[in-house]
């Protein structure tokens, strides 16, 4: 279930992304922690117990927020802006 | 309140080579105070980079490396963590044909040591160690070696020594080591007195007034290796990394953080404390992105660097004073102390009980320095005193 | 213009844009690096495109000094060199190291404002970590900047006017607030009674947010002491103990925090010496009024020198701006000097009555379970820190760290050092300044390995 609920910028344009393998959109404006979090619940898995995290802080503080590009790079979704065609997977696989 | 505290033996300086002394002698039965002027294992033993290796080191410091080498798996009995100490082995990498030749020269040299090292050349390696990159022309592996988490283990053999009836005074730097008819009295900058029968100068470092205070005074000067770590990574190093020629050297911890070192920091206003640069820790970065694809999108979360004493020649200061009796040095490992000094300790704790020890330590004297200066009036040595026997 | 003032300013927050524009004034050129994309800061953080909403929507009744504030910015910016999304992540001497976009440089300067802000103050209960919590800061963000409420159902808890705030501004956009827990005890506010000669307008907008919110139908507790937040991947429900009776409401998402702690690691890198802050209970960079700190050329303004909200901020950027020109040997108006900083006193004894009003809740540090995180990037828990507080002797904070791995994952201790510093305290039932503070460390946020360097070869 999805975590953020949008209360506001409901006309703006879309952004269609990838968000592990499926194809969806957000809105302009969005984080990519928004564009992720309005339509699932979480964005990693901590380290060590692989429990549920979908951030916390919203401000580039708590690194909790950390996802994947399909090519392997690491974005902090809070403070990266949602841009058309970004291929992200969430790491909510536990490390080997 | 100032009071005195007597004890057979007088440890200044608690890093590992201190507590390790201080644990063997108090399981021989003897009294002990280590003496610390920060938190014991804070300094060079609690800031290295945590290889846990005899591969590498010259020929002379072998027998004691392989006498540590014996007491590293045995941490858990000794001193109740492991330490995380991991067997992970130690692969050398030889980046040009120079260095293959003088990693192939360095086994042959060894050969007879008990290293077991297997030279490895280029297609073994990359079919054995895919992630590492770049053209390497070969390595030298050494199996029995790995690494260990210095910060625990510097910390926990003090803690052990203090569990097994050795006093340690943390924060009580020593000011002044007076040697009496018998014995020593030490004086530090809390009040604390002390006499004891010896006295061990492990103080890393800052060893280098001690010696001088006794007349023997040593080419001790300070580094400052330094070291970056990374995130939580997926393990993909499965053996403790080192270059011939340096410049880097890198081991995966089972959490998953990758420490990598190869640059020196520099001193801040105070010398006694460092900083990595921001220079030294990009590049560094940015050879560990290189050497290891796996790394390449990962963050490094901490740079830190510490201080540790080199000698002029890489060896360590090891022995009995040349011109007062009861009197034992042990320092200047020059940025290699961590595998070895668990039996240093060992060896330190025996020198004390029995005025010698069954490993070779000779090449380590600290009058080697005076001897070099042939004609010069610190050249002339005295004869070695008589051990005072312990009552 | 002068050669011989480079200025670099980090932050561009309410304190860094007026310092920038005092500086500019005086013909200066700073350099004004920030992490975010546009100026404000966090409490007047904007939006990343325009949309429908009003800055009375976002910023409520300080619309008209936010609009200000983003204007002031934008005019000045072609006038200052402005490295938006940048981070400066190491200090030394007079260099820093800043990283943009991949790659980092060195930015040698004469003089340095640290605007640095700060960020919520959290302590750990059980639940903390589960998917739909979020600090109250963290949920003002996902309103303000992303028009989202980061649940259906939301309880917010904790201490401080940002309790209030955050609750009302969820409640007028639309959201559902489940209830409002205020860990202090409702007889606590009547301080702000002392307060209304000083800030009557801050005082009577506290009250009307609860008034509102109760009339709204939100319920409004005092005196919580939240218990755990139960749900696995996500949150379901709270439940607390409230005059010792345990209660338990359902939800899907918590917003909370108990005030702020400022972001001081600069300061640290810099070489600032530190004094503890009885109110903030915290380690903070040593400053005189006018924001010098212990370096010379090295100057602090706004939250990351001590909390004291965005107005104190904005007239502290000025008034460091002033000090680092009246140090450069440039004339200053001296009238306007005592303006600020009498307006800067006022603002302190007011934030000494919200202190009050709003209490930090030491039962809640020193009570939690052991078996709760402490530290949630290295998943270490209160029991470990206690454990190491007793049997190994632990009195200080790098050594507990050292020890134990609290504070060496990514987020460095911002979101456990406080929790640490108190746990660590109480369990030597010692004053919280005795367990000394962490020692900030390049990076000061995380850096990427393949970070390339501009022009100078490493």
């Amino acid at each position: 279930m999805a975590l953020l609920k949008r209360l506001a910028r409901h006309k703006l344009p879309q952004i269609t992304f990838t968000l592990n393998g499926e194809a969806c959109f957000g809105l302009a404006g969005d984080t990519v922690m928004t564009a992720i979090l309005t339509r699932t619940d979480r964005l990693r898995v901590s380290d060590f117990s692989n429990a549920p995290r979908a951030g916390f802080c919203q401000m580039g503080a708590c690194q909790d927020c950390w996802v994947l590009t399909s090519e392997g790079k690491r974005i902090r979704a809070c403070s990266t802006a949602l841009e058309p065609g970004m291929n992200l997977r969430t790491m909510t696989e536990p490390r080997s | 309140m100032s009071r005195i505290l007597r004890k057979d033996v007088a440890i200044i300086g608690g890093g590992l080579v201190g507590s390790s002394a201080a644990l063997a002698l108090r399981r021989m039965g003897l009294s002990v105070v280590l003496l610390d002027k920060g938190y014991c294992g804070a300094q060079a033993s609690g800031v290295n980079y945590g290889g846990v290796r005899r591969q590498g080191r010259p020929p002379e410091q072998i027998p004691l490396s392989q006498r540590a080498h014996a007491i590293w798996p045995r941490l858990k009995e000794l001193i109740g963590i492991d330490g995380e100490f991991v067997r992970s082995g130690h692969l050398k990498l030889a980046r040009t044909e120079a260095e293959m030749a003088s990693l192939e020269n360095y086994a042959a040299r060894v050969a007879e040591l008990g290293l077991d090292l297997e030279l490895i050349g280029h297609n073994q390696l990359r079919e054995r160690f895919p992630w590492i990159a770049g053209n390497i022309v070969g390595a030298s592996l050494c199996s029995g070696d790995g690494h260990a988490n210095p910060r625990l283990v510097s910390a926990t053999f003090a803690l052990a020594a203090r569990l097994a009836g050795a006093e340690v005074l943390e924060h009580t730097p020593v000011s002044h080591v007076e040697k009496l008819a018998e014995g020593f009295h030490l004086s530090t900058e809390t009040g604390a007195e002390i006499k004891a029968r010896f006295v061990i100068n492990s103080a890393g470092a800052w060893a280098g007034a001690f010696a001088k205070a006794f007349g023997e005074p040593v080419p001790l000067t300070r580094i400052y290796p330094s070291m970056i770590v990374t995130e939580p990574l997926d393990v993909f190093m499965t053996v403790n990394i080192g270059a011939e020629g340096g410049g880097i050297y890198a081991r995966q911890v089972e959490r998953g953080n990758c420490i990598v070192g190869g640059m020196r920091g520099e001193p801040t206003t105070d010398p006694d404390y460092s900083r990595p640069t921001g220079t030294g820790a990009v590049t560094i970065m940015n050879r560990a992105a290189s050497m290891f694809p796996a790394l390449r999108s990962a963050y490094a979360i901490r740079f830190w660097s510490g201080t540790e004493g080199e000698m002029a020649d890489r060896n360590p200061v090891i022995g009995f004073s040349r011109t007062t009796p009861n009197l034992i040095h042990a320092f200047g490992f020059s940025g290699a102390g961590f595998q070895i000094a668990p039996g240093v300790g060992e060896v330190l704790a025996e020198l004390v009980r029995d005025g010698e020890t069954s490993t070779p330590i000779d090449a380590f004297s600290i009058d080697r320095f005076t001897r070099m200066d042939q004609g010069s009036p610190a050249g002339s040595v005295p004869e070695p005193q008589t051990r005072e026997a312990l009552k | 213009m002068s050669d011989a003032i480079r200025p670099l300013i980090v932050g561009a927050g309410p304190a860094g844009i007026r310092a920038a524009q005092t500086l500019l004034g005086a013909g200066l050129r700073p350099v004004v690096v920030d992490e975010a994309a546009s100026g404000g800061g966090q409490i007047y953080r904007q939006r990343l495109v325009p949309d429908e909403r009003t800055p009375r929507d976002l910023y409520g009744s300080e619309a008209g000094k936010a609009t200000a504030l983003h204007e002031a910015f934008v005019r000045i910016r072609d006038r200052i060199d402005y490295l938006p999304q940048a981070l400066v992540w190491n200090v030394r001497n007079k260099t820093a190291d800043v990283a943009v976009d991949g790659r980092t440089r060195r930015l040698d300067f004469s003089h340095l404002i640290l605007a640095t802000g700060a960020t919520d103050r959290v302590l750990p209960f059980r639940g903390w970590t589960t998917p739909g919590v979020f600090t109250l800061g963290g949920a003002q963000i996902a309103l303000k900047s992303q028009g989202c409420a980061i649940g259906e159902q939301v309880v917010f808890l904790g201490s401080g006017p940002l309790l209030y705030l955050v609750a009302w501004q969820y409640m007028k956009a639309g959201a559902r607030v489940a209830a409002v827990l205020d860990t202090a005890p409702f007889s606590a506010k009547l301080h702000l009674l002392r307060g209304l000669p000083f800030q009557p307008g801050v005082v009577f907008r506290g009250m009307r947010y609860v008034a509102e919110l109760m009339a709204r139908g939100v319920p409004v507790h005092f005196g919580v002491e939240p218990d755990r937040i139960e749900g696995t991947t996500q949150v379901e429900g709270i439940v607390w103990r409230e005059r010792g009776k345990e209660h338990r409401l359902a939800c899907d998402a918590v917003g909370y925090g108990f005030a702020l702690r400022s972001e001081t690691q600069l300061a640290d890198l810099a070489g600032c010496r530190f004094v503890f802050d009885e109110r903030d209970r915290a380690w903070r960079p040593e400053r005189d009024l006018a924001g010098r700190t212990s370096v010379a050329d090295v100057y602090i303004a706004g939250d990351g020198a001590g909390i004291a909200g965005a107005d104190a901020a904005e007239l502290a950027g000025e008034r460091a701006g002033l000090a680092l020109l009246e140090d450069a040997g440039r004339s200053v108006d001296h009238a306007r000097i005592a303006v600020l900083e009498r307006k800067l006193a006022a603002i302190h004894r007011f934030r000494d009555i919200l202190e009050a009003a709003f209490p930090f809740p030491e039962a809640l540090a020193s009570r939690v379970d052991d078996d709760v995180l402490l530290c949630r990037c290295e998943e270490i828990s209160v029991g470990e820190a206690r454990a190491a507080a007793r049997s190994q002797g632990v009195h200080e904070l790098n050594r507990l760290k050292a020890l134990t791995r609290i504070g060496m994952g990514r987020c460095q201790g911002r979101m456990c050092a406080s929790a640490a510093t108190e746990i660590l305290a109480a369990a030597h039932g010692k004053p919280l300044e005795s367990v000394g503070r962490l020692r900030a460390q390049p990076p000061v946020k995380p850096l990427p390995l393949e970070v390339m360097t501009d022009g100078e070869a490493a």
